[in-house]
Order: C-alpha cells, then sequence, then structure tokens
C-alpha cells in the first residue's frame, strides 16, 4: 500500500519533470537551451519514474535491471546531447546571441 | 478500463507520428519522428503480447532503419539532391482514407476463428525450443527462414554492385573523423562490451524466452556500427575472407541441417533427440550472418578504394 | 473494455492509409521510401493483430514468426532502395524520378 502510493508519487513527479522538458524543447530560442532542457527535465523524470517503479519490483535482480536501464540512457542521452550541441556550433545553427 | 484507455493514448501517438513522418516539412524533421514512430509501434508489440517482434520492431524498425534514413538524408544533402514539393492532393487523400475505413472494416468483420496456436502447442516438445515463436522460425517453417536469410546475401550482393569499379576491395561506408579521445570515441568504446552481452544472451535465450538470431544478430549489428561510426574499429574491406565466411555462416549451416535432414527422410526436419542441439547451432550460424549482413548493409557499398 | 487487438487492428488500418498517401503524395523518393515503411507496419500490425481473433487460446506464434522475418526483409529492401537512390541523387543531383518532375523519362 505504502509502496504502491510512493510509485504513484514518484512517477507523476517523473511524468511532471518530462512535461517541463517537452514545454522546454517547445518553447526555448536555440538549440543550446532546448537541449538544456531536454537533457536536465527528462534525465530527472526518467530517474524520478526508474525510482518509483523500484517500489514494484518482485526482487533485487528487477530493482538492478531499472537502474541498468536508467543509467543506459543517461548515458546514452549525454552523449547525444553532446554530439548535437557540437554539431550546431559547428553549422552556427545555435541562435545569434551564443553564437562563438 | 485503464489498459482501453493506455491503447487509446498508444493508438492516437502511433497515428500522430505517422502523421508528421509522413507530412513533416524538413526531410529530417520527417525521419526523426519515423524513428519515435518506430518505438510506438514497438511498444504496440508488447501491448499485443509479441515480445519477440517488439524486439524486432525497435532494434530494426526504429533503430537500423533510423540509422539508414539518416544516412541517406546526409549523402542526397551532400550530393544537393532536391526533389519538387509535395502535390497538395485533397482526391487522393480521402482515395486512402476510404482504403483505410475499407481495411478496418474488413479487419472488424474477420471471422472469430482459432488459428495454429494448438498444432504449434502440440508440437513444440520435440522441436528443440521452448519459445513458440523460435520452434516456428527454425523448425516448422524452416523454409521462410532458410529463404529469407538468403534474400539478405542477394540484397548485399545488390548494393555492393552500385560500389564504383575503383572502390571495389575498400572499405564500405564514409570515413568516420571522430576525435579520439571525444565523448562519442568514449561511448563507442563503453558501450560495446554491454551491447556484445545483450546480443549473445538475446540468442542464448531465444530457445526459451523471447529472442533469438534475429534480435540478438540486430544488436550485434548495432554494436558493430557504433563502434565503426566511434572510430574505436574500421569496417572490414568487402573482399575480407573472414567477413564472407561469417557472411555465408548462417545459410550453410542451416542448408547443411536441411540436408542431414533429407538424409533421414524430410528435408529441413530436424529429429526431435537432436532438435535442441541443431536449433541451437543454427540460430549461432544464423546470428553471425544477420549480423554482418545488417551492418554492411546500413554502411552501404564501399566508396573508395583504401 | 475494447480488446487491444481491435485497436491496433484498426490503427493498422489507419497506417495503411497514411503510408499509402505518402508514398503517392510525394515525388522526393526518400519519402516515399519512408511512406512505404509505415505503410509495411501498418500491414504488419495489422496481421499481427489478427493473431489474436481467438482470446482464449492467446496470441498465434506463427504470424509473429512471419512477422520477425518481414521486418527483417523490409529493412534489406530499404536498404537496397536507399543504395538505388544515392547513385540517382548522385548521377542526376536530384532526388525524384524525371517523369514526376515533369520531365520527359
Amino acid at each position: 500500500m505504502v509502496a504502491d502510493i510512493l510509485t504513484g508519487v514518484l512517477v507523476l513527479l517523473g511524468v511532471a519533470g518530462f512535461f517541463a522538458g517537452s514545454v522546454g524543447l517547445l518553447r526555448f530560442p536555440d538549440t543550446h537551451s532546448r537541449l538544456h532542457a531536454l537533457t536536465k527535465a527528462d534525465n530527472l523524470g526518467l530517474g524520478l519514474i526508474a525510482l518509483g517503479l523500484a517500489f514494484q519490483a518482485e526482487g533485487v535482480a528487477d530493482i538492478l535491471k531499472l537502474a541498468l536501464i536508467w543509467a543506459l540512457a543517461i548515458l546514452a542521452a549525454g552523449t547525444a546531447a553532446q554530439l548535437v550541441a557540437r554539431s550546431a556550433l559547428e553549422d552556427g545553427a545555435s541562435g545569434e546571441e551564443d553564437a562563438p | 478500463m485503464i489498459s482501453t484507455a493506455l491503447d487509446l493514448v498508444l493508438v492516437a501517438l502511433l497515428v500522430a507520428a505517422a502523421l508528421a513522418a509522413v507530412g513533416a516539412r524538413g526531410l529530417f524533421a520527417g525521419v526523426v519522428f519515423f524513428v519515435a514512430y518506430g518505438v510506438f509501434v514497438a511498444i504496440a508489440w508488447l501491448r499485443l503480447d509479441a515480445i519477440d517482434v517488439a524486439l524486432a520492431e525497435a532494434a530494426i524498425g526504429a533503430g537500423l532503419t533510423g540509422v539508414l534514413l539518416l544516412g541517406a538524408v546526409g549523402h542526397l544533402t551532400r550530393a544537393g539532391a532536391g526533389a519538387p514539393p509535395r502535390r497538395p492532393a485533397i482526391p487522393l487523400a480521402l482515395a486512402c482514407a476510404g482504403i483505410s475505413v475499407m481495411l478496418g472494416w474488413a479487419f472488424l468483420s474477420l471471422p472469430d476463428a482459432p488459428g495454429l496456436q494448438v498444432p504449434v502447442a502440440a508440437a513444440l516438445p520435440g522441436s528443440g525450443s521452448t519459445n513458440p515463436v523460435t520452434s516456428v522460425l527454425l523448425n516448422f517453417r524452416a523454409f521462410d527462414t532458410l529463404l529469407e536469410s538468403i534474400v539478405l546475401l542477394a540484397v548485399l550482393v545488390g548494393v555492393w554492385a552500385l560500389a564504383p569499379d575503383a572502390a571495389w576491395g575498400g572499405r564500405p561506408g564514409l570515413v568516420q573523423r571522430v576525435r579520439p579521445d571525444g565523448v562519442l570515441a568514449g561511448f563507442g568504446r563503453l558501450l560495446p562490451p554491454l551491447g556484445l552481452l545483450v546480443g549473445v544472451y538475446l540468442v542464448w535465450a531465444g530457445t526459451k524466452q523471447p529472442g533469438g538470431a534475429f534480435q540478438g544478430g540486430t544488436v550485434l549489428a548495432a554494436v558493430w556500427l557504433l563502434a565503426a561510426m566511434a572510430g574505436v574499429t574500421r569496417a572490414p574491406r568487402v573482399t575480407s575472407l573472414v567477413l564472407r565466411i561469417a557472411l555465408v555462416a548462417g545459410p550453410v549451416l542451416f542448408l547443411a541441417v536441411g540436408m542431414a535432414g533429407a538424409l533421414g527422410g524430410s528435408f529441413l526436419g530436424l529429429r526431435p533427440d537432436w532438435a535442441a542441439a541443431l536449433v541451437l547451432t543454427i540460430e549461432v550460424g544464423l546470428t553471425l550472418s544477420i549480423a554482418s549482413a545488417l551492418a554492411l548493409l546500413v554502411l552501404g557499398p564501399p566508396e573508395r578504394a583504401a | 473494455m475494447i480488446p487491444s487487438a481491435t485497436l491496433f487492428g484498426l490503427a493498422g488500418a489507419a497506417l495503411v492509409g497514411i503510408g499509402l498517401y505518402g508514398f503517392l503524395a510525394h515525388a522526393h523518393l526518400l519519402r516515399r521510401l519512408l511512406s512505404f515503411n509505415v505503410l509495411g507496419s501498418g500491414v504488419f500490425l495489422m496481421f499481427g493483430a489478427a493473431a489474436w481473433r481467438s482470446p482464449i487460446l492467446g496470441a498465434d506464434a506463427v504470424p509473429h514468426a512471419l512477422i520477425i522475418t518481414g521486418i527483417v526483409v523490409k529493412l534489406a529492401g530499404s536498404a537496397l532502395a536507399i543504395a538505388l537512390l544515392v547513385q540517382l541523387a548522385r548521377a542526376t543531383r536530384r532526388a525524384a524520378l524525371p517523369e514526376d518532375e515533369g520531365r520527359p523519362p
């Protein structure tokens, strides 16, 4: 019962994180601030959802799998964000105000 | 109730992503929407209890097809190739909507006939695998899978035939300019060990649970592509003997098992007491061939001799 | 309570229409190929949903196996199409067929 409530609250918080990230993606003016919104808010959202689901896990193995998924997603998101940011810098597509 | 709501949201996302992929203003945006669409299709397969298909769809439909399309966008941009814009065609849209409605109506009016669940379950014990999908692929309908593994080879020959004469014998794909201490190179060194583990596990688990040569082979192909893109490894020359052995290993092993079966009475028939070992043998050979063929298909023909 | 199979079967029918429209309306060959892939996964989805016609027995493994084969062949076909398309683009600097651009083929 307590675990179910914790799961609900954490998953809802995680969804709010994803929502904030998506709003940022749509509303922010240039590539780098959009990336900032996406990586920060979505990684937080994913972490909260994984944490919430961990309370429903049947055993330690399931929790470890959730942790692995979370770690891999963070790693891939971070790498992709770096690559997108660099290619945006090189294309000069990052907007007027923070172009080098 | 909740599950129907989840399905409805998923259907809405599927249709919206498909519309965005087909109708996006830019080509690049369309490809990005297509990758998202592939992920939604994979989740739809999960909802239909088809975990094997979901794995294949996520790895091939969204993953490798996405890489292939993104690579093509890059090639077309560099070639400066354009095309006239989409024709606004309302009668065409109405006609296509009509086809969808008719298909949907046909689907709803299908009779409630049982499928092949009962015969498959009855034949499962001697088939060499307790995962029914693997049994169908490698035993009950082995013909399909054998021909498919040969189709992959034929397509690869077709793609390689487009190489310029001067580039024959070279390495497929573009030369990657990666900073050796950069983020991508680090990622390319970190992920392959894990990816190898996942790929091999999927093949091994395929005889008991969802997984198998296609899903595992695709993961291995993706690992190879990542390592090549990150500059950790180079694609082999198209004339490499090792590469060619890997490419034909699956069909050759499959045919050999089939011929052995023919000596025992039926082509591609697996003897029940040997079936488990034979299925695993075919799986291993197919994994090698599928992984190398898929990776080479995504890399494309060799572009320069070197 | 609507069965998942019914919903996804109907979604598959819608996807076939969307893909077909894109395939016919675009002149750009890569967008045609993308649309054709959407059409293909719509067909697979209808087929896979039809594997559920007898809900008591559960999903039928035979369509699933055929769909997996189909997904791999679809990728192989797309790869060959893209290789041809890139050659066409390099040779003509266009990504559409001449007849779609109002030129004689």
